[in-house]
């Protein structure tokens, strides 16, 4: 087969073909899969929240497990007694049933431009105890980290889940690993009537986490960007959840 | 062996020890130092390379008749990108546990120095059985010493292997620990793989001395 293969029109012509075809072959790929996708996101996030919550399956000391995505719905929907949309200003609640599915990002940028003011938050019962759950959205080092936290109506923490979508393996990655992330059951985020949060700090002297009046986790070695991400992150939700807070608090 | 004639086999095993990619070509650096902290991230890393290396060569072999020569440099990575970007969405759908621990490293893929270098140096002009097995080889040679690497990071970095801790508890004061062992944090940052790499062509070089330039 003899092309000539260095003449300009046929390299126009080949690179137009060739662009259409992996376009086709890309596209079509993307919106097949798309909603197989989306399910497994979606799962992600319900197995996330009940993580925060203790549904888990979690043995000893090991690796986080998740209960098995194909009872996470039905557990979801036993579990997560209310999902509420907060007023960041007046700590009111609207009830909606998809708000779990907010995305985080988009809202708080809204807060922060004046166009919204609620964030998502959502009520679980186990065991005759509530759980008030708090979805968070901050930085790290490299990019985004996001997590949840479920407090008592005495704002001690019963368990939290961190998630992040590139920080460091085997550094600020390990926020997702249970010897971080059970640190902070136990540990309260008020201090007197402030809201100081928990704060991820190195040299703290109690790195076994006996003390759980401190505000303080142990922090990851080589990871202090992504740990004061954490902090922040933290700090800045209590703040936006606060007139809510407070309500739970005196009721 | 019966299956591969003796030429054939050379493609898989030269890239293995004495024309590795990494330590004789010194291609694919960057990735070898970025993730190579954790053995099971060096291990998932060095399973997708081998894949979209494999592939990669085939389609381009096949092509290689009817590309134009002024761009087969971008035609080379508009091949890579997709294929990265089918690995990705497919463990997305089918997999995603799995996607969410490797879609970093998946990215990392398009910009391995490896891929373009054995797409222009050998896909190009050869045949796509030959050009499979040269990119099989080739990602084999780079996951060995990605391995390696990863090995010694994690074992003295952090004292785990594969997460498991093997040399005791560093907090408890167990194992190795009891002696007064400590951790080394600099095994965890990128500099220390490059010491590692290093330390690793020196020895193969003072084992084949065939391998030291002239000087």
């Amino acid at each position: 087969m003899a092309v000539k293969t260095d003449k300009n029109s046929y390299t126009v012509v080949f690179a137009i073909v060739m662009v259409v075809i992996v376009g086709a072959i890309l596209a079509s790929m993307a919106t097949g899969l798309k909603p197989k996708i989306d399910e497994n996101e979606r799962f992600e996030k319900q197995q996330n929240i009940l993580y925060a919550m203790g549904v888990n399956n979690n043995e000893g000391e090991g690796d986080v497990a998740f209960i098995p995505t194909t009872e996470v719905e039905e557990d979801f929907s036993k579990y997560i007694t209310k999902q509420f949309m907060v007023n960041t200003n007046t700590g009111e609640t609207m009830e909606s049933g998809e708000a779990y599915l907010t995305d985080m990002k988009k809202q708080l940028a809204a807060i922060k431009s004046g166009n919204d003011e609620s964030l998502p938050l959502f009520v679980g019962e186990k065991d005759g105890e509530t759980f008030y759950i708090l979805p968070m959205y901050g930085k790290g080092l490299w990019d985004a980290i996001w997590g949840f936290v479920s407090l008592s109506s005495d704002m001690e923490v019963q368990g939290v889940y961190f998630d992040h979508k590139g920080e460091t393996p085997g550094l600020g990655a390990n926020i997702k690993m249970r010897f971080f992330m059970d640190d902070f059951e136990g540990e309260r985020v008020m201090d007197g009537n402030n809201y100081t949060g928990i704060a991820v700090a190195k040299g703290n002297n109690d790195p076994l986490n006996n003390d759980k009046d401190d505000h303080q986790v142990d922090a990851l070695a080589g990871a202090t960007i992504t740990g004061n991400g954490i902090t922040a992150m933290i700090k800045e939700s209590l703040n936006l959840y606060k007139p809510y807070l407070d309500k739970i608090r005196t009721n | 062996m019966a299956l591969l004639s003796k030429k054939d086999a050379n493609l898989i095993l030269d890239p293995l020890a004495d024309n590795n990619p990494i330590t004789i070509q010194v291609l694919g650096i960057c990735s070898a130092l970025a993730i190579t902290a954790e053995l099971k991230a060096s291990v998932v890393m060095s399973i997708a390379v081998i894949f979209v290396l494999g592939v990669g060569n085939v389609v381009i072999s096949l092509m290689r008749n009817i590309i134009p020569s002024k761009i087969r440099i971008i035609v080379q990575l508009i091949v890579v990108a997709t294929l990265v970007i089918i690995v990705d969405q497919v463990l997305k759908a089918f997999a995603y546990e799995l996607s969410k621990t490797l879609s970093v490293f998946v990215g990392l893929i398009i910009t391995n120095c490896i891929i373009m270098g054995r797409f222009e140096a050998f896909a190009l002009g050869n045949g796509p059985w030959k050009s499979f097995l040269d990119g099989i080889g080739n990602a084999l040679g780079y996951g060995v010493i990605l391995i390696i690497v990863g090995f010694f990071r994690e074992l003295l970095g952090s004292g785990t292997l594969f997460g498991f801790p093997v040399l005791g508890d560093p907090i408890e004061k167990t194992g190795l620990y009891a002696t007064g062992y400590e951790n080394n944090g600099f095994m965890i940052i990128p500099p220390a793989a490059l010491i590692v790499v290093g330390i690793i062509i020196w020895v193969q070089r003072s084992r084949n001395k065939a391998l030291i330039e002239e000087a």
